[in-house]
């Protein structure tokens, strides 16, 4: 075309790029990304190889552990991070407590994802009677405290690990769901999703195909900040006496037994607080990036 | 100082009162860079222009030619922080005060220009309005900004712009909110701010380019009108040929951001010199220049490929306490037609007259009443597996190519999408056929590993074409589909539509509310007003003859691409349109069509 008025030709002068080099390959080239891969990584191998990396017990309350007049040891040289007010290893009770933590963090957060994506994507598609049902009820979920509920759920199942996931998941899908809806209605508004319906497109179909690939920022975003939310929900909830039973070590769970001895002995709150707060910003950095890298309209901007 | 612009608008634009008034603003040299990946580029390249006092400069051109940026960076409006002046000067003149450069102002003191001096009005007359806030709080508080007038003595001057802008009962109108207003109005609303200060200069951005043809016409003798009694200079920026036309004592025409050529509105159009200016007004679509394409006697005896027959679509409002439905909206009211193939029926008429609304009814998109029988096939009367395979012959042509396409879908993919959902093909003949729709649609087929936003419009659009043609459809709805794209892809993409119709016999539904290109790709037109047919015939029955008053209504109201044809002055409507929502059980009055000879049919009332 030598017409002197631009052909259209492509926006960017650039040559196509293979398609999705590899997403593992794009994560761990982002310096953040592979920070949080990493904390992620060492609490995982904490909680798996606990066993072996300590040579204290969990759960054994040892005479050296405590001083004379009965009061927990700060970090030394046998006992690396204290020991708490029953003369139990610190360290060894954050690795311990690292698995509950992460089956809390995971698995119940998941479910909870998954619970709230299905009912906001339905609800936002669908509308009518099955969309305000769904509302209604999720409506309904956020007025009820839901501390109380989990209370409740607790005390009528018995206590036990999965148990408390279960419940801390039938708490928490709630607020996914709101913003899932939300997002789904104005997706289903979009010309796209039109153009999806004239060529024949099934309601499974665009579901699945177009418009949860667009939500996944937000599932992510929500995944990563749920995680904190949880390990904390448990804490209470083992606090209470309906969570995870003592003398199991859970992270929450060390905290608030010691929380009222916060000015005399700070490292047992500072400990598994900092634990805590690592494995959340982990699991928020490779949130991030997930979400660019799993974003076409983001590359060649990276 | 007003005496030199009146007389350019009758006939032939000559000189403008360019030469006799001086300048009020002086571009010189300058060149707007943007950050991007790459370093910084620039999108405005060493552009030096002047504007007289009392004359229009349009400055015209195609997307990403830098017309609105030039207009942002005289505001100090560019993006930040991507894009900023790299050089040049901006001189706003000043006989009392001395000259002032704009580029390189402060944001105080530049505030105190905006709206005082040069003032600008915006495409989208609904974004630029707060909707919150009601019209006359909105126009007393930018006068209150700017001047030293008590309230009383704002909302007094408020009343006056509103009144100049004539729209009636302007004391009440001050109450109303943004979103109660018609597009038209809201246009009048911020042309009455921006001229409520008399500024020196005004700014036009695509002032009309949201606004249908009628409430253009109007518009843009209001801003004439407006300039005649105030001697405001205006640089007006637009795409639109058609308005160039109209509107110009003087035009430069950009491209790249660099300005290829500038020159008086008449030597531009009579006499252009750069090969460019001929390209671009060789490409804008004309009324009388349509190729005569006449209805074969074949394509009649052919039948039909979609009869509509009685089609009401219509929604309901809910409101009151117990939110029921108390108001429907009456978008399609008993529309009949029917298109046979190789046919290209159009669809025209404003915004809000159902055309759009009729086109998703036919693609299965909205709950309707009626007939619409596609290939010998009632829809009405079908289950879901056999209305999916009869709808296989209706695909649909959106307006926006980018938001009709999943921007997260490889468009290789999406082009393929059609034939996997009806379990058309194996998967390696499946992407030859991809490869061979894209090379039909004149695109290449290593572009289909890349993505959406990776495209230009017009490739995008051509995106959507391939998909609508990859099930062999025996109908095309185009709704509104070049509406936005620049008039030079424009003219490639309906030249590609016509070659595929003569390919493979496909018949179009096209819906458009620019007559010109409906005149230039169709064989029959059917025009809509308030959801019924008023006027239906074969091309040149509608455009030489047109029977019915809004059908001569909308053709006299096209801006024509030529400044010796401006028209006189254009028949101002006395009333809005009326709105199709009607109390339920209140019914809108049915329009008969009559026959006026060789089946052009005209609604008498």
């Amino acid at each position: 075309m030598t017409s002197p008025i631009a052909p259209d030709l492509p926006a960017t002068g650039r040559m196509p790029v293979k398609p999705r080099a590899g997403v593992w390959r794009r994560l761990i080239k982002r310096p953040l990304a592979l920070i949080g891969l990493v904390i992620v990584a060492v609490v995982v191998a904490g909680a798996i190889l606990a066993p072996w990396l300590t040579g204290y017990d969990p759960n054994e309350q040892m005479f050296d552990g405590l001083t004379l007049e009965g009061a927990p040891l700060p970090p030394n040289a046998s006992f690396w991070l204290g020991t708490d007010l029953l003369g139990r290893d610190l360290l060894t009770r954050i690795l311990f407590g690292a698995r509950t933590s992460l089956i809390i963090g995971i698995v119940a957060n998941g479910v909870a994802l998954v619970i709230g994506t299905l009912v906001g994507v339905t609800a936002g598609y669908f509308r009518g009677w099955i969309g305000s049902a769904l509302m209604r009820f999720t409506d309904l979920m956020m007025a009820f405290p839901a501390l109380l509920l989990a209370i409740c759920l607790a005390a009528v199942l018995q206590p036990s690990l999965w148990i408390v996931a279960m419940v801390i998941a039938l708490v928490n899908w709630v607020q996914t769901a709101r913003v899932i809806y939300t997002e789904t209605s104005s997706l289903a508004e979009r010309e796209f999703i039109d153009a999806e319906r004239t060529i024949g497109a099934s309601a499974p179909r665009i579901l699945f195909r177009h418009i949860l690939p667009h939500l996944l920022p937000t599932i992510i975003v929500w995944g990563t900040l749920g995680i904190s939310t949880t390990v904390l929900l448990e804490a209470t909830l083992s606090y209470l006496g309906i969570g995870v039973q003592p003398p199991t070590a859970s992270w929450g769970n060390i905290i608030f037994e010691n929380q009222t001895y916060f000015q005399a002995a700070p490292w047992l709150v500072f400990f598994p607080g900092a634990a805590i707060l690592a494995l959340a910003l982990a699991f928020n950095l490779i949130g991030d990036a997930l979400r660019d890298i799993l974003d076409p309209t983001q590359r060649g901007r990276e | 100082m007003s005496k030199g612009a009146g007389n350019t608008r009758t006939g032939a634009a000559g000189p403008a009162a360019s030469t006799t008034a001086g300048a009020v603003l002086e571009i010189s040299g300058l060149t707007v860079g943007v950050r991007g990946e790459d370093g910084e580029r620039p999108v405005v390249s060493d552009l030096s222009l002047t504007l007289a006092r009392g004359e229009t400069l349009c400055i015209a051109g195609e997307s990403g030619s830098g017309k609105s940026m030039t207009a942002l960076a005289i505001m100090q409006l560019l993006p930040q922080p991507a894009a900023r002046i790299s050089s040049g000067k901006i001189r706003l003149r000043d006989m009392h005060r001395g000259d002032i450069d704009l580029a390189v102002l402060d944001e105080r003191r530049m505030r105190r220009i905006r709206g005082d001096r040069i003032a600008m009005i915006f495409q989208e007359p609904m974004t630029s309005l707060n909707p919150v806030l009601s019209i006359g709080r909105q126009l007393v508080e930018s006068i209150e900004a700017h001047t030293d007038l008590s309230r009383a003595e704002a909302r007094r001057r408020a009343i006056e712009a509103l009144k100049a802008v004539r729209i009636s009962e302007a004391e009440s109108r001050l109450k109303q909110f943004p979103h109660e207003l018609s597009g038209g109005m809201r246009q009048r609303v911020m042309i009455a701010m921006a001229l409520a200060l008399k500024p020196d200069v005004l700014i036009a951005d695509e002032p009309t380019t949201a606004l249908d043809v009628t409430v253009q016409g109007e518009v843009l003798e209001l801003l004439r009108d407006l300039q005649r009694e105030h001697g405001t200079s205006i640089i007006l920026i637009t795409h639109d040929m058609g308005v160039v036309a109209e509107m110009a004592d003087r035009v430069v025409i950009m491209r790249h951001g660099r300005m290829v050529e500038e020159g008086t509105a008449t030597d531009i159009f009579a006499r252009p010199q750069a090969d460019y200016t001929r390209e671009l007004l060789a490409a804008v679509p004309r009324i009388g220049t349509g190729v005569g394409r006449q209805k074969s006697a074949e394509a009649e005896m052919r039948g039909s490929v979609a009869v509509v027959n009685d089609l009401h679509v219509r929604f309901d409002l809910r409101g009151g306490f117990f939110g029921r439905v108390n108001r429907r909206v009456h978008a399609v009211e008993g529309v009949s037609f029917s298109i046979a193939p190789h046919e290209t029926l159009a669809l025209v008429g404003e915004s809000g007259c159902g055309k759009s609304t009729t086109a998703k009814a036919l693609a299965g998109l909205v709950p309707y009443r009626g007939d619409i029988v596609i290939g010998g096939c009632n829809l009405a009367g079908l289950g879901r597996v056999e209305r999916k395979a009869v709808r296989r012959d209706v695909q649909m042509i959106f307006q926006d190519p980018y938001a009709s396409l999943d921007p997260r879908m490889r468009v290789g993919d999406l082009v393929a999408e059609p034939l996997l959902i009806h379990g058309i093909a194996s998967k390696e003949e499946r992407s030859q056929r991809v490869a061979a729709l894209f090379e039909r649609v004149g695109l290449s087929a290593d572009q289909m590993e890349l993505y959406p936003h990776e495209f230009s419009g017009g490739q995008r659009q051509r995106i959507c074409i391939a998909r609508a043609l990859a099930l062999r459809p025996k109908l095309i709805i185009a709704d509104e589909s070049v509406s936005a794209l620049d008039v030079s892809v424009q003219a490639r993409v309906l030249d590609l539509l016509k070659e595929l119709q003569r390919e493979f016999g496909i018949a179009y539904l096209f819906i458009s509310h620019d007559m010109a290109v409906v005149e230039n790709i169709s064989d029959r037109v059917a025009v809509m007003y308030l959801g019924q047919i008023v006027e239906m015939g074969t091309r040149d029955q509608v455009f030489s003859n047109p029977r019915h008053p809004y059908t001569k209504r909308l053709i006299e109201a096209v801006p024509v691409p030529d400044p010796a044809k401006r028209r006189p002055r254009f028949a101002r409507l006395d009333q809005e349109i009326p709105s199709p929502t009607r109390k339920i059980g209140e019914e809108l009055p049915k329009l008969a069509l009559r026959d006026v000879g060789n089946g052009h049919l005209v609604a008498v009332s």
